[in-house]
């Protein structure tokens, strides 16, 4: 059996403060071999994952924010992240980092993963999905 | 329904292992299909063969054990979660040069795909954590 | 097409209910389980908004943690139906997905 499921990755929490950000980026990178459709939802306090900026020399943990500009490498296409939560903290798409991917029904064009939608097109990208897995 | 369950935390300091075990027996019990369970982040911590809690507690490791031997349901720990909080079986702990392994019987250690292909296989998949 | 929402924490220790509820669609379940069972009681601050999704959303709570938390089921807010660990797994098999709220 080999169905294409629908498969999105919820974030809700901060980096670094608990290890939730770094492991479910570890299950995404290898879950891309899988060949699912996968889409990434980021928000509450998960939107702060991808601000610019980090720099974790002072806390002695390694920066993981590089690995999500990856992702387009691993034919990881939609980042969604939710207006209001960002709004609620004060943020806007220029603080979050660039993440793109090459769009191969398109001429390879690079085109921005990160898709800031509206807390209900969050609540229909959640309710489109086969498979949610929560970190 | 095949239904497959995520476990999140380590046992005793979340109830997400008991919401978890009572989650699986209850689907059994009613006829459903648990194929397997997989433990991720501090959830690596329940496979300890090491857990001494006192007598008049329930016991978490063993009555998971005795779950995947009875229902034969694939209890699956990360490698790499299982890596960085010292959770070894016999053959990491050659590979890594570690001189003791602690993973109880029925519990197997693998990697992260076997949670997406857990995701592919089921019907269902709920996760239990904090 | 509907989602099971699981919810384990208080309301009154983080926001997970109540983003929960943000998100849910007509036609959802939301099951409170854990300490997420005090999203259940009648005559917090939070009722009113409960009563409020309640109309759209079918609240639950998994009933023996309730009970061992000490709370009577008469204090759960109305609508808010207790189920036991068989109706918790009659809600996942009933609706397409489940989503917990950690």
């Amino acid at each position: 059996m080999s169905d294409v499921k629908k498969f999105l990755y919820v974030n809700r929490r901060a980096p670094y403060g608990t290890i939730y950000a770094l492991e479910s980026l570890e299950v995404v990178l290898i879950g891309a071999a899988f060949e699912q459709d996968v889409a990434l939802a980021f928000l509450d306090d998960g939107v702060f994952q991808l601000t610019k900026g980090q720099n974790t020399d002072g806390i002695g943990m390694k920066n993981f924010s590089p690995t999500f500009r990856a992702l387009g490498d691993y034919d990881v296409q939609k980042l969604f992240v939710e207006r209001e939560s960002l709004e609620e903290r004060g943020l806007s798409e220029d603080d979050l980092i660039e993440v793109v991917y090459e769009d191969e029904d398109d001429d390879w064009e690079e085109k921005p993963a990160i898709r800031v939608i509206s807390r209900a097109e969050m609540a229909d990208a959640m309710a489109d999905a086969d498979v949610v897995l929560s970190f | 329904m095949k239904i497959g369950v995520l476990v999140s935390e380590g046992p005793y300091t979340h109830q997400a292992v008991d919401s978890a075990y009572k989650f699986v027996t209850a689907a059994i019990a009613a006829g459903h299909e648990v194929p397997r369970v997989f433990f991720y982040h501090d959830g690596v911590n329940v496979a300890s063969r090491l857990s001494v809690p006192p007598q008049d507690e329930r016991h978490i490791q063993q009555n998971w054990s005795a779950l995947a031997k009875e229902h034969n349901v694939d209890l699956v720990v990360c490698i790499a979660a299982a890596q960085r909080r010292g959770m070894l079986d016999a053959n990491e702990a050659e590979r890594q040069g570690k001189d003791a392994n602690n993973i109880a019987e029925g519990f197997r250690i693998s990697g992260l795909g076997q949670l997406i292909e857990m995701g592919i296989q089921t019907d269902r998949l709920v996760t239990f954590g904090d | 097409m509907s989602t099971l929402h699981t919810v384990n924490k208080s309301p009154f220790a983080t926001q997970a209910l109540v983003s929960c509820l943000n998100h849910a669609r007509s036609g959802d379940a939301v099951l409170m389980i854990e300490d997420g069972v005090y999203g259940g009681l009648g005559g917090t601050g939070l009722t009113e908004i409960m009563e409020e999704f309640g109309k759209n959303v079918s609240l639950y709570v998994l009933s023996p943690d309730l009970a061992a938390r000490g709370l009577d089921p008469k204090r759960l807010i109305a609508g808010v139906e207790g189920v036991d660990y068989a109706g918790f797994v009659d809600l996942v098999a009933k609706h397409d997905r489940t989503q917990s709220w950690l």
